[in-house]
């Protein structure tokens, strides 16, 4: 069980209102990501949660029953942080034990469920190591595997791939999704990459300024951005904004396009103007373009695509997956 | 990295201190022994003659030696146990947010810019005379007779005053180890259901250990030779009752002109002071390489 309703939370440092109320729902065994630009109080809504930090006001539920003034310890969830955070002076094994041997869980016991945590996260190897002889991804490993030996209710996640290398970072990514899969325990997961939240939420919370955005699946919020904030934050390289007359023509205010739906030739389309910056990554050719009415816009063009500096080229957008929106930025349907 | 020319340079710039502090070191130290085995009384100038051990056999069956001894390692184990405790109890209390953090942490410091002297005779005079000190003014007030600390508790009030100056000391540097504790290791804790006090076993005093290792290690090296405090309040005794290994040599040497044998006593106590350094560094020195 982890069901996790937040009812009206708000919190507040001295004067500076950081999160205001907002209202969430988690259900069991879903992998809900927080998602948003640094400084917009994901982190600090993840902590009212663990209870590191106390609730100005509103109430959290967890599994029904009110744990708005529970501590941490008692709410039964358990949190993998960004720094680690594992005990420097304890082995692999004892850091793992630790909130066993707190709970007052018998030896023999604890060690049945320390060994099969670094089974399943093989680290069976480097049990008697210090963290400060693992690697970045060993000790990563080593604090999730202190989270699920607690068998919690659910984890929650502070950035924890944020001190990784990237291609560390794409196989953590996928060993927690699996994770996931096998332990059907919900999971809490802050970033601030949006390549993150896309590949391994099952459900995208999008804040901004301590307000929810838009609350749904990956999908869903690629193809129906329900503002222009979400439709900015998601999707990379991010969707092309388009105000004036060719706007108004689409009965819009501003006219979102991606630089996936935009047609990019040599020869022939609706707009024309000279590449800037021609980023060729193999598969995909990302081009800068500046148009002849003057602003700019990116366009991603195949692999074999070839243009630089100065090359003119022409798109063609493709007028189905046009985003509209109105004046204060919402979406129009 | 260095090439072989810039390491000699390097040797030839740093001979000239290496020299004079190897110089520094060493004649006083073959003086010392020299006139440890030498007949030298400052009463009978110019009469000097070789001695053999004669000043090391009657500094050792001196009964004040043994006293000394005995008084040396309790106050240096007195002063170590009430300044690591509170020490650590301080730097706990001072690294919560208070009001007026600055200053506290100023005047906890303070008093280890204090030369042993003057706060020894502070203490002497203001707080523990049994006549005019602001204890026995206390007990007065409550009606209870006031404690000649220097007459029934000598070698304690010694303790109390030494450990007075080097709290300051130790709080400043168990204080630092705190700060530099990693926050999220404690909310780790938190979370992972230990209490407060399971908090600090298992997570602050691990951190500590090392601080508190430099705290013991320096701190056994000054109070080894603890004089000024001893010299200013009580001259050693009642009797023999608060002469340490440092105030005996001072008899010996100064006090009854015995210059031979002060220095028996001097090669002694430095013989003494490298075995318990060795100790020291065995019990204690395997926190310094984590």
């Amino acid at each position: 069980m982890g069901h996790i309703s937040l009812n009206q939370v708000s919190k507040s440092f001295g004067d500076v209102n950081v999160i205001p109320p907002l209202n969430l729902e988690i259900n069991d065994g879903e992998f809900v990501v927080f998602v948003g630009p640094s400084g917009c109080g994901k982190s600090t809504l993840l902590r009212l949660i663990a209870g590191l930090e106390d609730v100005s006001d509103g109430k959290i539920l967890i599994d029904g029953t009110d744990a708005t003034i529970t501590p941490p310890a008692k709410r039964g969830l358990s949190m993998v942080f960004q720094s680690y955070a594992l005990y420097p002076h304890m082995s692999v094994r004892k850091n793992i034990a630790f909130p066993l041997k707190m709970a007052g869980v018998e030896k023999e016991e604890a060690t049945r469920r320390v060994e099969a945590a670094a089974k399943v996260l093989n680290l069976t190897e480097y049990l008697n190591r210090r963290p400060g002889q693992l690697s970045g991804g060993q000790r990563q490993r080593v604090a999730i595997g202190r989270a699920i030996v607690r068998e919690p209710k659910a984890f929650l996640f502070d950035e924890p791939l944020s001190n990784l290398d990237a291609a560390l970072r794409v196989n953590m990514r996928i060993e927690i999704t699996e994770l996931h899969r096998d332990l059907t325990t919900t999971m809490i997961y802050v970033t601030h990459d949006q390549v993150e939240a896309m590949t391994m939420a099952d459900k995208i919370v999008v804040l901004n300024e301590g307000r929810i955005e838009q609350v749904g699946s990956p999908l869903k919020l690629y193809r129906e951005p329900a503002n222009l904030f979400v439709a900015g934050f998601i999707g990379s390289p991010r969707m092309n904004f388009i105000t004036g007359a060719a706007a108004e023509k689409q009965g819009a205010h501003t006219l979102g396009i991606r630089p996936e739906h935009l047609t990019v030739s040599n020869s022939a389309g609706e707009w024309t103007g000279k590449v800037g910056v021609a980023e060729h990554l193999g598969s995909d050719t990302f081009l800068r373009i500046h148009l002849d009415d003057g602003s700019t816009i990116t366009a991603r063009g195949d692999g074999d695509f070839e243009a630089e500096h100065g090359t003119t080229v022409w798109l063609s957008p493709d007028a189905e997956k046009f985003h509209r929106f109105d004046a204060s930025g919402m979406r129009l349907n | 990295m260095a090439t072989q020319h810039s390491r000699n340079a390097a040797r030839l710039m740093m001979s000239p201190s290496v020299i004079l502090l190897l110089g520094w070191m060493l004649i006083p130290l073959s003086m010392t022994i020299f006139f440890s085995f030498q007949f030298y009384n400052l009463l009978q100038p110019g009469q000097e003659t070789f001695a053999g051990l004669t000043n090391y056999r009657f500094f050792l069956t001196d009964p004040s030696f043994f006293d000394a001894i005995r008084n040396t390692l309790v106050l240096v184990g007195g002063v170590l146990v009430i300044t690591v405790v509170g020490g650590i109890a301080l730097a706990l209390l001072l690294s919560q947010p208070i009001w007026g953090q600055g200053i506290v942490r100023v005047l906890v410091i303070a008093p280890f810019f204090v030369m042993p002297t003057v706060s020894a005779l502070v203490w002497k005079n203001m707080f523990l005379n049994p006549v005019n000190g602001l204890f026995a003014h206390l007990a007065n007030g409550l009606g209870l007779q006031p404690i000649d600390f220097f007459g029934n508790y000598p070698l304690a009030s010694i303790i109390g005053i030494v450990s007075w100056q080097w709290l300051s000391f130790s709080t400043l540097i168990i204080f630092t180890a705190i700060q530099s504790l990693d926050s999220e290791q404690l909310e780790a804790a938190e979370m992972d259901g230990a209490s407060s006090l399971n908090r600090f076993i298992y997570i602050i005093l691990p951190h500590l250990a090392r601080a508190i290792t430099v705290v013991i290690l320096i701190q056994t090296i000054f109070l080894l030779s603890i004089f000024a405090e001893i010299l200013v309040t009580t001259n050693g005794g009642p009797g023999t009752a608060t002469t340490n290994l440092t105030y005996l040599v001072y008899i010996q040497s100064l006090l009854q002109f015995d210059v031979g044998g002060g220095s028996a006593g001097g090669v002694i106590a430095i013989i003494l002071a490298n075995i318990v350094a060795i100790f020291l560094m065995r019990m204690i020195g395997k926190n310094l390489d984590i």
